[in-house]
């Protein structure tokens, strides 16, 4: 690779135009984000809106500060952590390995795919009755329900990665003599790694539909408890305060798989 | 002359769901060792299933294929090189090259050392460490066809290498393995649909008939030069394209 020095003038100039409409674009973005909470504030203060029903951004950092010094906010965090992650992990690791059986033999392949479209198509809150009965109303029914949320997009994005392998690449990995193992550890895992990548992504979204929908449903603990508390007994703050919080812990694990993306893909596709 | 391959009434028929199609019929010819032979034909005519059959990665349904006299030869007597250079992208240069190996379970010292000359020695050595992305069409392909030859194969598959190669990298690649592989002394099998590079690298040329697949009729092209480019310059170049073109055509 060369220097920047090393390219003429006109280079420099289109590096400096590139990082010019970059920062702008950055901050457009926090103007765009002071700019609503300004007006929501503003609207609220002024009472166009009433602050008892939409809140505001003051009475939310209050509600915030309150709930972590007051009550024990820590607490329901972790509780919601702790179902969203172990779903998440547990719908990862078994559509993985399920995809894997599936690659593995074309005719369970056949055999399981209807269920398999059945399965995706359900929407799995109408399991939620089922679920209760079956596991209380704890964590378990939650982290049950983000697994089965999560694992079977987890094993439909994994099993068509796998099927994605390049034809040619096995004949090559065939004309060596290599086995059907061989070539799902020296090809078919290895080349699959982008849409590993992709699956977490979308199974990190996933495993939040889960916990939180688990929690509407069954739970006395948890953010998305306290979001349902909150509306029942109309302390919009209290639910505002937690939606932000739920906000900024989502993107937060989003940022970790796109770091971890970094991390292991080194090479172009 | 030693034979190192040989076929002999070879038939391949499949079977699908409307059809069944049969799509070589008593196919015969043989290689002697260090020949260059060309196989050509129209397109579907069943080159790339001949490469198959040889490779073992398909039985065929009548017939024998022997290399040496024996009927069961080794994967390691074989070297396929495919359409497209297929380095896979996640692996360096030095670890696609290995990679034979590692499938074969043989990645000792000295075939690592084997790998590691050859790559020197046909100037990929500042390479070993980058990925494919890195190099160019023409150095990926040399690189493929160093894949194929650290196992040390007695004969060389060639199934269209340079068909996914632009007009002007595909004359200069198709001088480079051509020049390797006489180098090595291998002897090369090569599937192609392009005439001239066929004329240009082979000394014998077969023409396929097709559906089902036979062999139409043996040219052997005695035109001087050392190297594929060399013999592109000659005046009998043409000649011979002619004759053979009329062939196909026919």
């Amino acid at each position: 690779m060369k220097k920047i020095a090393d390219f003429s003038e006109e280079h420099a100039k289109y590096i400096k135009r590139f990082k010019k409409e970059n920062a702008l674009v950055t901050v457009l973005r926090f103007a765009l984000l002071a700019l609503l909470l300004g007006l929501w504030e503003l609207f609220a203060n002024l009472g166009v809106i009433d602050p008892f029903i939409a809140s505001s951004p003051s009475r939310v950092a209050t509600t915030v500060r309150r709930l972590f010094v007051e009550d024990n906010f820590l607490y329901h965090i972790g509780i919601t952590l702790y179902e969203t992650i172990l779903g998440f992990l547990i719908a990862v690791a078994a559509g993985y390995v399920l995809a894997l059986a599936l690659w593995w033999s074309e005719r369970l392949r056949r055999v399981l795919e209807p269920y398999i479209v059945v399965l995706n198509s359900l929407p799995k809150i109408a399991l939620g009755p089922i679920i209760i009965v079956w596991f209380g109303s704890g964590v378990k029914a939650i982290v049950f329900m983000a697994v089965i949320i999560g694992v079977i997009v987890a094993l439909i994005t994994m099993l068509n990665g796998f099927l994605a392998t390049d034809k040619n690449k096995i004949l090559l990995l065939k004309s060596f003599g290599a086995s059907k193992f061989q070539i799902l550890k020296k090809l078919v895992v290895p080349g699959s790694l982008p849409t590993f990548i992709s699956m977490l992504k979308i199974s990190v979204g996933m495993a939040w539909i889960g916990s939180i929908m688990g929690e509407y449903l069954v739970s006395r603990a948890g953010l998305g408890y306290l979001i349902v508390y909150g509306g029942q007994v109309f302390k919009l703050d209290l639910v505002m305060a937690s939606t932000v919080v739920l906000c900024a812990l989502a993107t937060l694990m989003y940022v970790l798989v796109a770091f971890l993306e970094k991390k292991i893909i080194k090479y172009k596709n | 002359m030693e034979k190192l391959l040989e076929l002999k009434k070879v038939s391949l028929t499949y079977q699908t769901l409307e059809n069944e199609i049969r799509a070589i019929e008593d196919l015969s010819f043989y290689c002697n060792k260090g020949d260059f032979l060309s196989i050509i034909g129209p397109s579907g005519c069943g080159k790339t299933t001949v490469l198959s059959l040889i490779a073992g990665l398909l039985p065929p349904t009548s017939g024998e294929i022997l290399i040496n006299g024996k009927k069961d030869y080794e994967k390691n007597d074989l070297g396929y090189m495919l359409q497209k250079d297929q380095l896979f992208p996640w692996r360096t240069i030095e670890k696609n090259v290995y990679l034979p190996l590692e499938i074969k379970k043989s990645l000792t010292k000295r075939n690592k050392d084997f790998a590691d000359s050859l790559l020197d020695k046909y100037g990929l050595k500042e390479f070993k460490k980058n990925y494919p992305d890195q190099l160019s069409g023409g150095m990926r392909q040399r690189a493929a066809l160093i894949r194929t030859l650290v196992s040390n194969p007695k004969l060389l598959l060639l199934d269209e290498p340079f068909s996914a190669l632009d007009y002007q990298t595909r004359l200069s690649v198709c001088d480079d393995v051509y020049k390797i592989i006489k180098q090595e002394e291998k002897t090369a099998l090569l599937v192609t649909h392009d005439i001239s590079e066929a004329i240009a690298m082979s000394d014998i040329i077969i023409v396929l008939k097709s559906r089902p697949a036979k062999v139409k009729c043996v040219f052997v092209p005695k035109i001087f030069g050392e190297s594929p480019l060399k013999k592109r310059e000659s005046k009998d170049f043409g000649v011979w394209f002619e004759k053979i073109w009329k062939e196909l055509d026919k």
